[in-house]
C-alpha cells in the first residue's frame, strides 16, 4: 500500500508526529546523550563532573576485571538462551499441535507468568530454592528414597541428606533467568510454528521420513526465523539483567548490570558507569547487526 | 487431559504423546509451583515459609496497615494509569505516522522510536538518573506531581511497545475503507474517528494492557528515578526482600498476583485469548 | 468378481471428530490402475477419507486395506501411497531437485539412481531443467508439478491428490485436467483424487464416488452418474437439473408414468420398480428439453412419437433468459405452476433471437430423458 508523502498533508503529519517526536528527543535522546557525554568525563569534587573528552573510562572498562564480567554476562545469557530454547521448543510444539479446546488454556498458562510482576516471580523462586525450601525438600526426599532402595537390595544406605546451597550462586542466576525469560522464548517460537503449513510436515511423513527426521529437516529449518526472534528476545534482556543476579546471585555471580548499578548507587563514579552502559549498548547493537546480517544472507542464499 | 488415550493418536497430534504431556506438565509446574507456594504460605501462621502452622490472614492485615507499602502500591497504580494513557496516545500517534507517511530519514526515526525496547533497562535507568539530576528536577512536589519523573521514564519505555502493537494492527487496515468514508462525504477527522479508530481498537486495548503491565512491573528504571519519598510497589518489595524477608511480602505479592489475574481475565473478556496472544 | 483384487479396500469406515461425524460407515473398493475421484461439496468427508487412506487421520471404526494389507497400525511414512497436498506442501527451503529427491534419500536410494529418477520424474511433469530452482521462484502450476514429481518418483501403489487443481486459474485448470489424465495413463499408477468440482471429476475419472454428509451417495462411471443419478442430491450436485415432485401412477417393466401436478404427466420408456402410488421425484436435465413456437402442435406431435397422448409436453411463458454464448438458458413459468429451466444450443448465429422474454412457448422431451428418483 502506498504511503502518503508527508508534504501532501502537512497538517495531519505534524498533528500525529509532533508529540511522539518531541517526546523521543526530549526524554530519550537527550538523556542518552548525557550518558554518552558523561562517559568521556571525570569526577572533579564530590558532585561535579567535568566532561573533558578523556578516554580513561573506556580504558578502565577494558581491564580484565571488567572484561571478564562482560564475557561472563555473555556466557550466562547464552546458557540461559540455549536452556530456554531447549525447554521452550517442545512447549511451542505442544501449543501448536494441541487440540482447539486446550490450546487457549495452554497459551494462557504460558502467558500468565509473563504478566506477573518480575520481582514477585523472582522472590517466589527464591522461596522455593532457599536452604529450607521445597526444592531442597524434594531432593532430600528423593535421596532418602534412593537410600531406602539401596538398603532393600542389601547395600549400605546413603549418608544422611545435607541441604545444598541452591541460592546465591551462578546456578541460581541461570535458573532464575530461565524462569523469568521462558515465556519470552515460547511465544515467538509458537507464532513461527503456528504459521508453518502443517501439510509440509505431512508431506515429509508421506514421503517416508520419520518424526525426528521431519523435525530436523523440515520443522526446524522453517521455524528458523522464530527461533532467531526467540533467541534475540531472550538473549538481550538476559544480557542486561539486573534484578535476578542481584537477588539470587552470590558475590561471584554479578553481571554487567550490577557493576553499572554499583557505579551510580555506591561507588559514585558516574562517568565510569556511563562508559560501561554504552559498552553494553554497543554490544546489543553488534548482536542485532549480526542477526540482521544473518537474515540478509539467508535471503540471498534463496 | 486424560493420560491414557481412548482414541488412537493421529500422526500430527504430537501434544497427545506421553513425553510431550510430561514435558508440558513439568514446565507448567516449574512456572507455577513457586507462585502457588508463595500464595499458599501468605496464609501461613509462621514467620518462615517452610512449615504449615495454620491458617491466618494476619499478614494481610499487617500488609494493609503498613502505610509505606500501601502508599507504594497507590503510587505504582497512579504511575501505571498515567503512563498507560500517555503511552497510548503517543504510541498510537507514532504508529500512524510511521504507517501513513513517507518522509526523509524515516528509517532513522523508526529505529530511534523503537530503540527504548532494545536498550537495556539498566542503561535507560542510568540515563534517567543523570537526566533528572542534570536538569535539577524538583523532588519536593506534592502528590501526584512528585511522581512526575518516574512517570516520564515509564512513558519513554512504554510507548514504543504500544507503537509496535498498533502498527502491526494497522498493517491489516484496508485503505479503501477510509476512501469509501471520504467518498461518502466524511472529513479527514471523521474518517479517522469512524473508520480507522474502530479498526485500531483491539490493538489499543492490547497496547494499554501491555503498557500498564510494563509500568507496574518495572523495577530497574524506577529504582534509578525514584527519590526517598516516591517509592513504588516493586521498589518497596525489593527492599523488603533484600533486607528483611517477612510474610507481609507474601501477602502483598499475592494481592498483586490476584490483581494481574483479574486484569488478564478482563482483557480476555474484552477481546478473546487469541487476539491478546497475537499482539504480543 | 473381477480378476484383479482391489488395491484399496475401505470397509465400513467411520470417522468422528468429537460429536461431528465426518465419514459415516463408508465401504468402497478401488481397482488397480483406476483414476478414481471422490466428489462432493465441502464438508462432505471426502478429504477426511483421503487423509485416512494416507494415514494422517485414523478411522474411528472400520478398516482400510491397501494391496490386501490392513493399514490400522501402519504410520503414513510406511504406507505404499503418496499424496499431493492441496497447498502442494513443496518444501520452501529446498530446491526443486532436493524436494523431489527427499523421499528417495530417506529410502536409501543411491546417489546415481536417485539423480536419474529425479531427472525422469521432472521430465515426466515437464519440468526438465528446473532442478536448481527454489520453490518461491515458481508459479503455482509449476509448484504443483514439483509436488506431483515428488510423489511419483516414489513409485507409489496409489497416488492421492487432494483438490489438485483448486488453486489454479480456470485456463490452467482445464489444461491440467487433461495432463493429469494423460500422466495417469503413462505411469499406470492408481490415482485417487478429491474434488468439489464436477467438471473436473467428469473429465478425469474412470469412476466417481459422490459423497454427501459423510455418506457415499453414489458410485458410478461419469456417464452413469450424469445420466442415471441415484438420488436428488447427486442429480442436483452433478450438472444442473429440474426436479419435480409427483406420484408414480404407472410402473411396469417397460414403462412408467409420473403425475407431476405442477408440470403434467411424465412418461418413461422403462420401469422404475418403485411402489405404486408412491411420492417420487423426477429429474429432467435442461438440455434434454426441446422448445417450440406454440399453436402449431409441434410439441404434441413430437412428444407423441414415443409417449402416450398427453404426456411429456408442457406450455409456459418465458420469465428469464441468459445468453451464455454457446447456449442460452431460459426460465419458463409452466401453466401448471412450476418453473422449469431449459438450455438451448446456439447452433447458428441468431438462434438466441427465436425466443425472448414473455414469449409463450411449448416444449417436449423424449421418453428416455426423465429419471425417477426415489430419494
Amino acid at each position: 500500500m502506498a504511503e502518503q508523502d508527508w508534504k501532501e498533508d502537512k497538517k495531519a503529519f505534524w498533528a500525529v508526529s509532533a508529540s511522539p517526536l518531541l517526546w523521543t528527543v526530549l526524554f530519550f535522546l537527550l538523556p542518552m546523550s548525557f550518558v554518552w557525554l558523561y562517559s568521556f568525563g571525570s569526577n572533579v569534587g564530590l558532585t561535579e563532573i567535568e566532561i573533558s573528552g578523556t578516554l580513561d573510562n573506556y580504558k578502565r572498562a577494558t581491564q580484565w576485571l571488567y572484561l571478564s564480567i562482560f564475557l561472563k554476562s555473555f556466557g550466562v545469557a547464552a546458557i540461559v538462551t540455549v536452556l530456554c530454547l531447549i525447554i521452550g521448543f517442545p512447549v511451542a510444539m505442544a501449543l501448536t499441535f494441541a487440540s482447539e479446546k486446550w490450546r487457549p488454556w495452554l497459551l494462557l498458562g504460558i502467558m500468565l507468568p509473563f504478566w506477573t510482576n518480575l520481582l514477585i516471580r523472582t522472590y517466589a523462586l527464591m522461596i522455593m530454592l532457599g536452604s529450607n525450601g521445597y526444592a531442597n525438600k524434594a531432593m532430600g526426599w528423593l535421596w532418602d528414597g534412593a537410600s531406602w532402595i539401596k538398603t532393600l537390595v542389601g547395600l549400605q544406605p546413603l549418608p544422611t541428606w545435607e541441604p545444598v546451597q541452591l541460592l546465591y550462586n551462578n546456578l541460581a542466576v541461570v535458573l532464575g533467568l530461565v524462569y523469568v525469560h521462558l515465556p519470552f522464548m515460547v511465544l515467538p517460537l509458537y507464532s513461527a510454528l503456528d504459521r508453518l503449513d502443517k501439510s509440509l510436515i505431512e508431506a515429509s511423513l508421506d514421503l517416508g521420513a520419520g518424526h525426528l527426521r521431519t523435525l530436523l529437516k523440515v520443522v526446524v529449518p522453517l521455524a528458523m526465523p522464530g527461533v532467531m526472534a526467540g533467541v534475540m528476545i531472550t538473549l538481550i534482556p538476559a544480557l542486561g539483567a539486573y534484578l535476578t543476579p542481584d537477588l539470587m546471585g552470590g558475590t561471584e555471580s554479578q553481571m554487567i548490570a550490577n557493576v553499572i548499578e554499583r557505579q551510580f548507587k555506591r561507588a559514585n563514579d558516574w562517568p565510569f558507569g556511563a562508559a560501561l552502559s554504552f559498552l553494553l549498548i554497543y554490544a546489543m547493537f553488534i548482536l542485532i547487526a549480526l542477526q540482521g546480517l544473518r537474515r540478509k544472507n539467508g535471503k540471498e542464499a534463496h | 487431559m486424560a493420560l491414557f488415550n481412548r482414541t488412537p493418536r493421529a500422526p500430527l497430534e504430537y501434544t497427545r504423546t506421553l513425553w510431550m504431556r510430561l514435558w508440558i506438565t513439568s514446565v507448567l509446574m516449574f512456572l507455577y509451583a513457586p507462585l502457588l507456594v508463595l500464595m499458599i504460605f501468605s496464609f501461613n501462621d509462621s514467620r518462615r515459609n517452610v512449615v504449615w502452622r495454620g491458617f491466618t490472614t494476619k499478614y494481610y492485615e499487617k500488609a494493609l496497615n503498613n502505610d509505606t507499602l500501601v502508599e507504594a502500591l497507590i503510587n505504582s497504580l497512579t504511575i501505571a494509569a498515567l503512563a498507560t494513557v500517555a503511552s497510548l496516545v503517543l504510541g498510537a500517534m507514532a504508529a500512524i505516522m510511521l504507517w501513513r507517511f513517507r518522509f526523509r530519514f524515516k528509517g532513522v526515526v523508526d529505529g530511534t522510536i523503537s530503540l527504548p525496547i532494545i536498550v537495556p533497562e539498566i542503561c535507560l535507568g542510568v540515563a534517567m538518573l543523570i537526566f533528572f539530576a542534570r536538569i535539577n528536577w524538583p523532588n519536593d512536589l506534592i502528590y501526584p506531581f512528585n511522581l512526575g519523573a518516574i512517570t516520564i521514564a515509564h512513558i519513554t519505555f512504554c510507548f514504543p511497545f504500544v507503537t509496535m502493537v498498533v502498527r502491526s494492527r494497522l498493517a491489516s487496515f484496508n485503505k479503501e475503507e477510509e476512501e469509501a468514508a471520504k467518498d461518502l462525504g466524511a472529513s479527514n477527522w471523521q474518517a479517522f474517528r469512524d473508520v480507522l479508530l474502530p479498526h485500531m481498537r483491539p490493538a489499543l486495548v492490547a497496547g494499554a494492557l501491555l503498557a500498564f503491565t510494563l509500568s507496574l512491573d518495572d523495577f530497574v528504571i524506577t529504582f534509578f528515578t525514584s527519590g526517598p519519598d516516591t517509592i513504588t510497589f516493586p521498589v518497596k518489595v525489593y527492599s523488603m526482600v533484600r533486607f528483611s524477608v517477612t510474610p507481609e511480602v507474601n501477602a502483598a505479592s499475592t494481592l498483586l498476583i490476584i490483581l494481574t489475574v483479574v486484569l488478564t481475565a478482563i482483557a480476555l473478556r474484552l477481546q478473546g485469548a487469541k487476539n491478546i496472544s497475537v499482539s504480543h | 468378481m473381477s480378476d484383479k483384487s482391489p488395491i484399496i479396500e475401505i470397509r465400513n469406515v467411520s470417522k468422528r471428530f468429537g460429536k461431528v461425524t465426518a465419514v459415516d460407515d463408508v465401504s468402497l473398493d478401488i481397482e488397480p490402475g483406476e483414476f478414481f475421484v471422490l466428489l462432493g461439496p465441502s464438508g462432505c468427508g471426502k478429504t477426511t477419507l483421503l487423509r485416512m487412506i494416507a494415514g494422517f487421520e485414523l478411522p474411528t471404526e472400520g478398516q482400510i486395506l491397501i494391496d490386501g494389507q490392513d493399514m490400522a497400525h501402519v504410520p503414513p511414512n510406511r504406507r505404499p501411497v503418496n499424496m499431493v497436498f492441496q497447498s502442494y506442501a513443496v518444501f520452501p527451503h529446498m530446491s526443486v531437485a532436493d524436494n523431489v529427491a527427499y523421499g528417495l534419500k530417506i529410502a536409501g536410494v543411491g546417489r546415481g539412481e536417485r539423480e536419474e529418477r529425479v531427472r525422469e520424474a521432472l521430465e515426466l511433469v515437464k519440468l526438465g531443467g528446473f532442478e536448481a530452482r527454489m520453490p518461491d521462484q515458481m508459479s503455482g502450476g509449476q509448484r504443483q508439478r514439483v509436488a506431483l514429481a515428488r510423489s511419483l518418483v516414489m513409485r507409489p501403489k496409489v497416488l492421492l491428490l487432494d483438490e489438485p487443481l483448486s488453486a489454479l486459474d480456470a485456463k490452467l485448470r482445464a489444461q491440467m485436467q487433461f495432463e493429469l489424465a494423460d500422466l495417469q495413463d503413462q505411469v499406470g499408477i492408481t490415482f485417487v483424487t478429491v474434488t468439489h468440482d464436477q467438471d473436473e471429476a467428469l473429465s478425469m475419472a474412470n469412476r466417481i464416488g459422490v459423497m454427501h454428509k459423510g455418506d457415499l451417495a453414489q458410485l458410478a462411471t461419469p456417464a452413469d452418474l450424469y445420466e442415471y443419478p441415484a438420488n436428488r442430491f447427486v442429480a442436483d450436485f452433478v450438472g444442473s437439473v429440474n426436479i419435480f415432485e409427483g406420484t408414480l401412477s404407472v410402473d411396469e417393466p417397460d414403462r412408467a408414468a409420473v403425475d407431476c401436478p405442477g408440470v403434467g404427466k411424465i412418461f418413461l420408456n422403462h420401469g422404475v420398480t418403485g411402489p405404486h402410488g408412491a411420492d417420487v421425484w423426477v429429474a429432467l436435465r435442461p438440455e434434454k428439453i426441446y422448445l417450440h413456437v406454440p399453436g402449431q402442435g409441434k410439441a404434441v406431435t413430437a412428444a407423441a412419437q414415443d409417449a402416450p397422448d398427453g404426456h411429456n409436453f408442457a406450455r409456459g411463458q418465458i420469465t428469464g433468459m441468459s445468453y451464455l454464448g454457446d447456449i442460452t438458458l431460459y426460465d419458463i413459468k409452466l401453466d401448471g405452476g412450476e418453473t422449469i429451466r431449459v438450455s438451448r444450443p446456439n447452433l447458428s448465429r441468431h438462434d438466441q433471437d427465436d425466443f425472448t422474454w414473455d414469449d409463450r412457448v411449448s416444449m417436449h422431451w423424449r421418453a428416455d430423458s426423465p429419471v425417477v428418483l426415489l430419494s
